[in-house]
């Protein structure tokens, strides 16, 4: 059996791993390493496991959506505490686990090094160590199912006083204590691999590797990785404070005389309006961490899959940098009914509308610099269209949800559900699909199967538009989220029932649909078809087969379709071909 | 090319518009005053941006199935003018008339208090449960306190009987409100975050504990509407329902009649158990 | 600008490059130091100042993530300032925010830590003195560790009596019995200080751990490199103090 991770860097590493490589034992190598490359690799497979917990759990929501009286296997009848348990933990597990830790620090690890002309990580025990605490954290959240009282049910958003009060709720106990701890640890992972991700933007950079030549992922990767640093310690100290209200005694969170279960148990001025400022402060730009690699993904795929340069590189830098600005911004649009100043809804609503003027010229461009070239329709391009198409379709019900007096019906309806799973879930995995299809030569030395991927496509591109784009219309009917039963006043939307039905099945479909892409994925790392050193004729330096220690760049990212008919690109550190 | 299709999708808009006009785009039923430029508005959105979506994968569409002609060099790309900013800026005016009609809206509705003529109604959630009252005769809310919260000895809102004010307050649970006459809703919550949302007044607030908000509207058409709770509150959230019944104007003084009268005989009582 | 060795001719003309700061290739020097600074043989890296520059990079970031952590915690304080509630008797809206004196001891304290940051920048300098360095780098004994130690001895002893101090306003808290379940501005005032506090412990544990890597670490730019992110962190929390000490000050 070959070693495939060898394989893979014997592709890579032929020339600048000319010297003899000291043999470590096997855990050193696999496990507590600090090749940057292999801790790309686990990241992906710590998302994999997160998606197929995650995935499991939203099965079993749908089933009962959809179904409320049959027995689930192993557990009998779902109560409803049990269903925002699911809910609860599909979201934390998709959210940080997957989107967060995938997209960015997945790809990033496994391919940023490279493509900025460095070997390494700037502080690569830093990178272990931040992977380290994202798997403990991960462990950790996951034993919230086994606490007494089950898992926490107030979604991941966990707004007080439901969170702050043990008494509120099953899993409100232990349950919510071991969930905030979790996301605690979560925060110091994700806030030092991105300190990691920025130093080595910043210093480890080639000779000629200018800001106005790095590709679009590496832009993308680095203004993630500012949000994050930024974010996640205003959710940390979110969490901290939350924490001092349950076990300290404060009052942050909970206000005055609240009353719970008969308990009263406010005794200061807390507001729980505090926590959904904090929390949407890190909320939203999380979700354009989780949405911004993918962006530069789709950017540098469609680029070399049509064979021409990006439709406006330098627009296309300058909107991920107005994105992650503008991020900052727009928090406010989460809370439109929730409380706040109505004014504050206009003013959050207009920034809004401003943020859909990047994200509209990015489609643009993406759309521009596939019109009239010459695709190539692999895999990973067919997964780079189904972002875009999915992203123009959770996009436009954007600046629709942005919109005070419409989001005052459409607040937490499965309208709302419709329009981020489509943008942040479904177009966020397509991107991590295109990213592991065209990527996959570097893992594993192979190259997965075309025609299953193929078949894996369209399957999933058709599950995912028939799952999520009728969620818009129980949105409409004003079904709301988060409801485990359609009974008593709501029952006028029994109607629903059938459509639910349709998009359980469709979810099974689609999450059946992945069986295809995990044989593939199996089947590849040992007889998928060897990978040539350039598979994709690509340009970025993680395909770089130049030899000779640093590579030295010479031009900008995308320098496809220059000599039509025989090498129609030229990579950044090549030199200019002789004109004969 | 791009920009033909763009203007040629744009002109058929009018008649895509007015096809679906005619549905309610699976809504339920209207039944407040401020529904109809709500549905107008949402209509309007949704058919503007439900053709961009259209046009986007019309285009996607064409990129895709369109073989470029050969000899072209595959080098040259559209022309920013065409592929981004002249598209851009359009989008971005629709995105300023998006912007500034629903804006006249939300301010009309939000910005504005009542008229002084609105009835007055609160709505009390708590886990898991709507409770309604309102301030009787004096057209006052009495006091409440959270140590006097005992639903099992008739006072569920923790009224307290010293305030004078609370003599007359009725407590129902489920909402009825005279149709056309404008209602005030003060909303409180004892315990968690609950949302108030009744579907067919297109109406969503939520109620907050340790805060008291307000939001008002006019319910125009007589019938029973179901009020939601939107806001997940704990176990019993998707059970935490209501009815609201809008009558018209002469069976609702009857049904206030009504409830005054109970009120009144409850205290006759009360007092001679004293 | 500290740095390993006087700054060659040729990183002069390494700025000003356009964006990014990264020359192109064809305008790369050539010639003597042309090989950036490759002189250690290392794959991939560029010279000693290159994993300075890298670790100094890395604590910055850090750094901002960390002042984000403070920026949360003084949003809420003004926010819980500014909160409280309707009294259900009098409809009166009321607070229960009840200002902190600060205890007198914390002056001294800021003066203690603002002297420890001299002391600690002192220690750093010590480290990039450029005699000593090529003198440490030839092997010729290590006169830097000698002048910096004793800097750092101190520094570390200045954050335990900063840190005592602090104790001791705790102490003087308890006994007025101001606990820290009363009112927002106690917790505040708690939080605050603890937090801050939690962060200067760390601190003197990187301190010891830099004291005890100057005779432990054999590579001159390592010891550089712990001693000097230990200074930036150090400075940082003293100016985080500051600020914070202001607010608790302003807020009495």
């Amino acid at each position: 059996m070959t070693d495939p991770l060898e394989s893979a860097q014997a592709i890579q590493h032929s020339g600048p791993n000319a010297e003899p490589r000291r043999r470590r034992s096997w855990i050193r190598r696999y496990i507590f390493t600090t090749d940057h490359r292999t801790i790309g690799i686990q990241y992906l497979l710590l998302a994999l496991i997160a998606v197929i917990i995650g995935a499991s759990l939203s099965l079993l929501m749908r089933l009962h959506l959809a179904w409320p009286d049959l027995p689930m296997p192993f557990w009998g009848v779902m109560k409803p505490e049990d269903y925002l348990a699911l809910v609860t933990m599909h979201g934390t597990l998709m959210v940080f686990f997957v989107l967060t830790t995938a997209p960015q620090s997945g790809f990033a690890n496994l391919v940023l090094p490279e493509q900025i002309g460095s070997r390494q990580m700037a502080l690569p025990l830093l990178n272990a160590a931040s992977f380290w605490l994202t798997v403990l954290s991960l462990l950790v959240l996951v034993s919230a199912f086994f606490m007494p009282g089950g898992a926490p049910i107030s979604g991941w958003t966990s707004y007080p006083p439901l969170s702050a009060i043990a008494a509120s709720g099953p899993g409100q106990a232990l349950g919510m204590d071991i969930w905030l701890v979790s996301i605690g640890i979560f925060c110091i992972a994700s806030t030092l691999a991105s300190v990691n991700m920025l130093t080595t933007i910043v210093a480890e950079r080639c000779e000629g590797m200018t800001l106005d030549r790095m590709p679009l992922t590496v832009w993308s990767w680095l203004v993630a990785s500012m949000i994050t640093v930024l974010v996640f310690s205003v959710l940390f100290a979110a969490a901290v404070l939350l924490l001092c209200d349950r076990h300290l005694g404060t009052a942050f969170f909970v206000p005055m005389g609240d009353l719970v279960n008969g308990q009263i148990v406010g005794h200061g001025d807390g507001t729980p309006l505090l926590w959904l400022h904090l929390f949407w402060f890190f909320g939203h730009p999380e979700v354009y961490i989780a949405i911004l690699p993918g962006m530069g993904i789709t950017s540098s795929l469609l680029a070399n899959f049509s064979r021409r340069p990006a439709l406006g590189y330098r627009l296309m830098a300058l909107t991920t940098v107005l994105i992650g600005l503008l991020g900052f911004l727009v928090w406010g649009h989460h809370m439109f009914v929730s409380g706040m100043n109505p004014y504050a809804g206009t003013a959050f609503a207009l920034t809004t509308m401003a943020i859909a003027v990047p994200s509209t010229a990015k489609v643009l461009s993406w759309i521009g610099t596939i019109w009239g070239g010459n695709l190539r329709l692999t895999t990973p391009m067919l997964f780079s269209l189904g972002f875009l198409s999915l992203f123009i379709a959770g996009g436009v019900t954007g600046p629709l949800l942005a919109l005070p007096i419409l989001d005052a019906y459409l607040h937490n309806t499965f309208f709302v559900v419709a329009h981020f799973h489509l943008i942040m879930a479904m177009a966020a995995i397509f991107s991590v699909f295109a990213g592991v299809y065209y990527w996959f030569p570097l893992m594993a030395g192979r190259q997965l199967h075309e025609g299953w991927g193929k078949v894996h496509f369209w399957l999933t591109f058709i599950a995912a538009y028939s799952t999520f784009f009728p969620m818009h219309l129980a949105g409409l009917a004003g079904e709301p989220r988060h409801y485990s039963q359609l009974s008593g006043g709501a029952a006028s939307m029994a109607a629903l029932i059938p459509l639910q039905r349709y998009i359980s099945i469709s979810a099974i479909v689609l999450v059946a649909a992945q069986l295809i892409f995990l044989t593939n994925l199996i089947w590849s790392v040992w007889h998928g078809k060897l990978s040539p050193a350039n598979p994709w004729q690509a340009t970025t330096l993680e395909w770089s087969t130049a030899s000779d220690g640093q590579p030295i760049v010479l031009r900008g990212p995308y320098d496809y379709g220059v000599h039509p008919g025989q090498s129609d690109f030229l990579p950044q550190d090549a030199l200019e071909p002789n004109p004969e | 090319m791009p920009l033909t299709i763009f203007l040629a999708v744009i002109a058929l808009c009018p008649g895509l518009s007015s096809l679906v006009s005619g549905s309610q785009f699976w809504m339920p039923p209207n039944a407040a005053l401020h529904g109809i430029a709500v549905d107008r508005l949402m209509r309007l959105n949704l058919t503007a941006l439900g053709t961009c979506f259209i046009i986007a994968h019309l285009l996607l569409l064409i990129s895709i199935l369109r073989r470029p002609r050969p000899g072209a060099s595959p080098k040259i790309l559209p022309s920013m003018w065409a592929m981004e900013v002249i598209p851009l800026t359009l989008l971005c005016l629709m995105y300023v008339w998006m912007a500034i009609t629903a804006q006249r809206l939300w301010a009309a509705n939000r910005f504005e208090g009542p008229s002084p003529a609105a009835m007055q109604v609160e709505v009390v959630g708590v886990q898991f449960q709507w409770y309604f009252r309102y301030p009787g005769e004096d057209a006052a809310f009495g006091g409440t306190r959270p140590e006097l919260v005992n639903a099992a000895a008739g006072n569920p809102l923790g009224l307290d009987r010293q305030d004078p004010h609370s003599a007359d307050d009725i407590v129902a649970s489920e909402l009825v409100l005279p149709a056309g006459r404008e209602v005030d809703v003060t909303l409180r919550a004892h315990d968690v975050i609950h949302g108030f949302f009744v579907p067919a007044m297109r109406l969503k607030q939520n109620a907050v504990p340790g805060m008291v908000l307000h939001v008002h509207f006019t319910p125009e058409l007589p019938g029973e509407y179901p009020i939601l709770c939107s806001q997940v509150c704990g176990l019993g959230h998707a059970r935490m329902q209501a009815k609201l019944r809008v009558l018209p104007r002469g069976d609702y003084a009857l049904w206030l009649a009504a409830r005054e009268a109970k009120l009144h005989a409850i205290q006759a009582a009360r007092v001679k158990a004293q | 600008m500290p740095v390993t060795f006087t700054r060659t001719p040729v990183d002069t003309e390494r700025k000003h490059t356009g964006i990014g700061g990264k020359p192109p290739a064809s305008r790369r020097p050539t010639g003597g130091g042309g090989d950036g600074d490759n002189w250690d043989g290392q794959r991939g890296r560029k010279g000693p100042r290159q994993l300075l520059t890298r670790w100094r990079l890395g604590v910055f970031f850090a750094l901002i993530g960390d002042m984000m952590f403070f920026v949360a915690i003084v949003s809420s304080f003004f926010v819980s300032q500014a909160g409280g509630h309707f009294d259900p008797r009098t409809h009166n809206y009321i607070s229960t925010w009840r200002p902190v004196s600060v205890p007198s001891i914390l002056w001294l304290n800021t003066a203690v830590l603002v002297l420890s940051s001299l002391t600690m920048e002192m220690a750093r300098r010590q480290l990039f003195r450029e005699i000593d360095v090529m003198e440490e780098w030839l092997g010729m004994g290590r006169p830097a560790l000698r002048r910096a130690t004793p800097w750092l001895i101190a520094t570390a002893l200045l954050g335990g009596i900063f840190l005592f101090g602090q104790w001791l306003a705790w102490e003087q808290m308890w006994t007025d019995k101001v606990l820290l379940a009363s009112d927002p501005a106690r917790y505040f005032f708690y939080l605050i200080t603890g937090f801050h506090g939690a962060h200067l412990i760390a601190g003197i544990i990187a301190l010891l751990g830099a004291l005890a890597s100057l005779s432990l670490l054999r590579r001159v730019e390592y010891r550089q490199i712990v001693v000097d992110c230990t200074a930036w962190y150090w400075h940082c929390m003293g100016v985080f103090w500051l600020f914070l000490f202001a607010l608790l000050v302003s807020a009495q």
